[in-house]
């Protein structure tokens, strides 16, 4: 993992220092609302529904059990005793008062992390595979470029006032788990013939207008990523469209002018500043890759797994759902479900937290993640000490198994929470979760991906779910509006809207026809959902949906 | 014609806390929007919220709330303000858990 080195931590400190004079200008009344404003949203601060909201960066997903437990720390000092993993691989904190923020930043300085830049119109927290380092399918850790990628975004002075946020990840396999196109760039690692490259892509992006990433550079470089990058977001910094904020991310800019336009203009403007790295950055992205140099893997007989395997219903279950291949077959990947039925997907308590960093630090290398999909990642994992690991994580209202499955839910905060949100999310989440756990059909249903949104701005992603639900306000009511057939991997898609919206009391028996309906059609259990959907086309479900009398028109 | 205006209280936030807060008849903050002065008359609303903008070291996001008049004062007629004086609905926490 990486550490902080006395550059970063100076950095923080002084940053942490500004700010606690700048909230106490605020409180004495030397500054206004509108000139604290921008200064606490580029500390990662937001004023919501019924409180402030201070948003944690956790880099790429990645962190050890010291900084899971000053997290768990926070939870329980300033706030209600939990946290909230976003779909960011962040961290959000629903309860703070204003005078203690600055305590949490200090506190948060002592564990190497911060909340710089996970707000506001600059690049915010990259974002990366939370597989990273230990999948079977990569070509290689994408952390180190996250890393440097940070590092060089970090308080970048021609990239604090851009046109918008811009959001950049990165994967280093071809099964993206990251989400990259749809983010303003994403970036996979690539080999060709034994050379190490990235492919780039441009313009993704979720929000009211969904647009697929598209490739401008199929095999960059390495020692050019940096100035490429930069000539990019300088591109885009010049021509964003300033004058409307929902035409300001990258995605209409390259829509606007074209893909090649852009392409031209990155070239051009990647010769002129190209001359000026020098080499440091990749001297640099050097000393950072040693920082993430694989654990060194402990051998021995993974008999104990096996046994519990065969002998254990309940371990098996949870094995089949809740473990991924690692590039050691001797290890395994765990994702801890955040998504226990009918609980807020995404929530831990301080002592979930806590009991997380502990499994880390005894039997996984010290190493945990964040996902996209609001869970929490053991990336590596003897399979020897599986069991032990379970029965832990089951005591601790952990043990949920059912990770990719229909109660898997990603939901953003919604009205329960977000300022900006049209309607709620989480009672939506919990209501599926709950329901699908009574019917008891979540196993046999198989890969699922539901994915809730709020609002237009689609936190939750629900525009590439296999199933989307997005909340709005149709004339003082929560409506619900569903779309299909939505993908987040390397076959990226955004889902088909099936018509009018459902009610709050609707919208549960609605996906439910949809489920039912799949069942009913595919061609076999190996037949997942959304096979099922590109095969049969909208039309089955959208009769399951709206040709029954308690549909009802919403719009 | 203009349209008719239709009664409101005054919200916005705590500047420290971030809790919702109303304001009442004698131009103080409370917590209870039972407590919240219900505005009927448009320049006077237009007056009350000159001075609530003013007091930019208590409140913050100062705006008007559209209410009904209830038999227990002012209840909101939408669902956002039914949140913001409740809470949220995933947890007993905010005002939901303070106030009672």
């Amino acid at each position: 993992m990486y550490t902080y080195t006395e550059f970063d931590r100076d950095f923080v400190a002084e940053r942490n220092r500004q700010f606690r004079a700048q909230v106490e200008r605020r409180i004495d009344g030397s500054l206004t609302e509108d000139e604290f404003k921008p200064l606490r949203l580029m500390n990662g601060l937001y004023l919501q529904l019924h409180a402030y909201m201070l948003r944690v960066a956790v880099p790429y997903g990645s962190l050890n059990s010291g900084q899971m437990r000053q997290l768990a720390y926070l939870a329980e000092r300033w706030d209600k005793g939990y946290g909230h993993f976003t779909t960011r691989q962040n961290i959000q904190y629903n309860w703070p008062e204003l005078r203690d923020v600055p305590d949490m930043l200090d506190a948060l300085a002592e564990v190497g992390m911060h909340a710089i830049q996970t707000s506001g119109n600059t690049i915010r927290n990259v974002t990366a595979d939370h597989f990273a380092g230990a999948a079977a399918d990569e070509v290689a850790d994408p952390r180190p470029v996250a890393e440097l990628i940070r590092q060089w975004s970090t308080d970048h002075p021609e990239f604090q006032f851009l046109p918008r946020k811009f959001k950049v990840a990165v994967t280093g396999s071809q099964n993206d788990r990251a989400v990259i196109k749809a983010h303003d760039i994403g970036l996979r690692i690539v080999e060709r013939d034994g050379v190490i490259g990235y492919e780039v892509l441009v313009g993704g992006g979720l929000g009211r207008t969904p647009m697929i990433g598209k490739v401008i550079h199929d095999f960059l470089p390495e020692e050019d990523l940096l100035p490429y990058l930069e000539a990019v977001v300088s591109v885009w910094n010049l021509l964003g469209r300033r004058d409307n904020k929902y035409k300001a991310r990258i995605k209409i800019t390259v829509h606007e002018h074209g893909l090649e336009d852009i392409r031209a203009r990155v070239e051009e403007r990647f010769a002129l500043i190209k001359p000026a790295f020098k080499g440091v950055d990749q001297a640099m992205l050097k000393a950072i890759r040693a920082d993430f140099e694989a654990p060194e893997f402990r051998s021995g007989t993974v008999h104990h797994f096996d046994a519990a395997y065969k002998g254990n219903a309940m371990f098996r279950a949870w094995a089949d759902t809740n473990i991924s291949e690692h590039r050691n077959p001797e290890y395994a990947i765990v994702t801890i479900s955040l998504k226990a039925h009918g609980e807020t997907p995404g929530d831990a308590t301080a002592d979930q937290m806590r009991v997380m960093a502990d499994l880390a630090e005894r039997f996984g290398h010290d190493e945990l993640r964040i996902s996209h999909e609001q869970n929490v990642i053991l990336p590596h994992v003897h399979k020897s000490d599986l069991p032990v690991i379970h029965t832990a994580l089951k005591e601790a209202g952990l043990g949920t198994a059912n990770i990719g499955l229909i109660s898997d839910i990603i939901a953003c905060p919604g009205m329960d929470y977000c300022a900006l949100a049209t309607a709620r999310s989480i009672p939506i989440a919990q209501e599926i979760a709950t329901r699908f756990d009574e019917l008891k059909l979540e196993h046999e249903i198989g890969e699922m991906k539901i994915k809730i949104s709020g609002c237009i701005n689609a936190c939750g992603h629900h525009h590439v779910g296999h199933i989307g639900i997005l909340g709005l306000d149709r004339a003082g009511v929560e409506s619900y509006q569903i779309t299909l057939g939505g993908d987040a991997t390397q076959d990226a898609r955004v889902g088909d809207r099936t018509g009018p919206g459902f009610s709050a009391d609707d919208i549960i028996p609605a996906i439910e026809r949809i489920v039912y309906t799949y069942l009913e059609l595919r061609e076999n259990e190996d037949e997942t959902f959304l096979n099922a959907y590109s095969r049969l086309g909208m039309i089955p479900f959208k009769n399951a949906l709206y040709n029954q009398e308690q549909a009802y028109a919403a719009e | 014609m203009a349209r008719e205006f239709t009664p409101k209280v005054i919200t916005a936030n705590a500047l420290l806390e971030g809790d919702v807060v109303y304001l009442t008849e004698n131009d103080s903050w409370t917590r209870h929007l039972s407590e919240a002065a219900i505005l009927t008359d448009e320049a006077d609303a237009d007056v009350r919220m000159l001075s609530s903008e003013a007091q930019t070291d208590i409140v913050v996001g100062v705006y008007l709330a559209d209410v009904a008049v209830g038999e227990n004062g002012p209840e909101p007629t939408h669902f956002r303000e039914e949140f913001r004086r409740t809470g949220p609905s995933n947890y007993l926490h905010g005002k939901q858990a303070e106030l009672h």
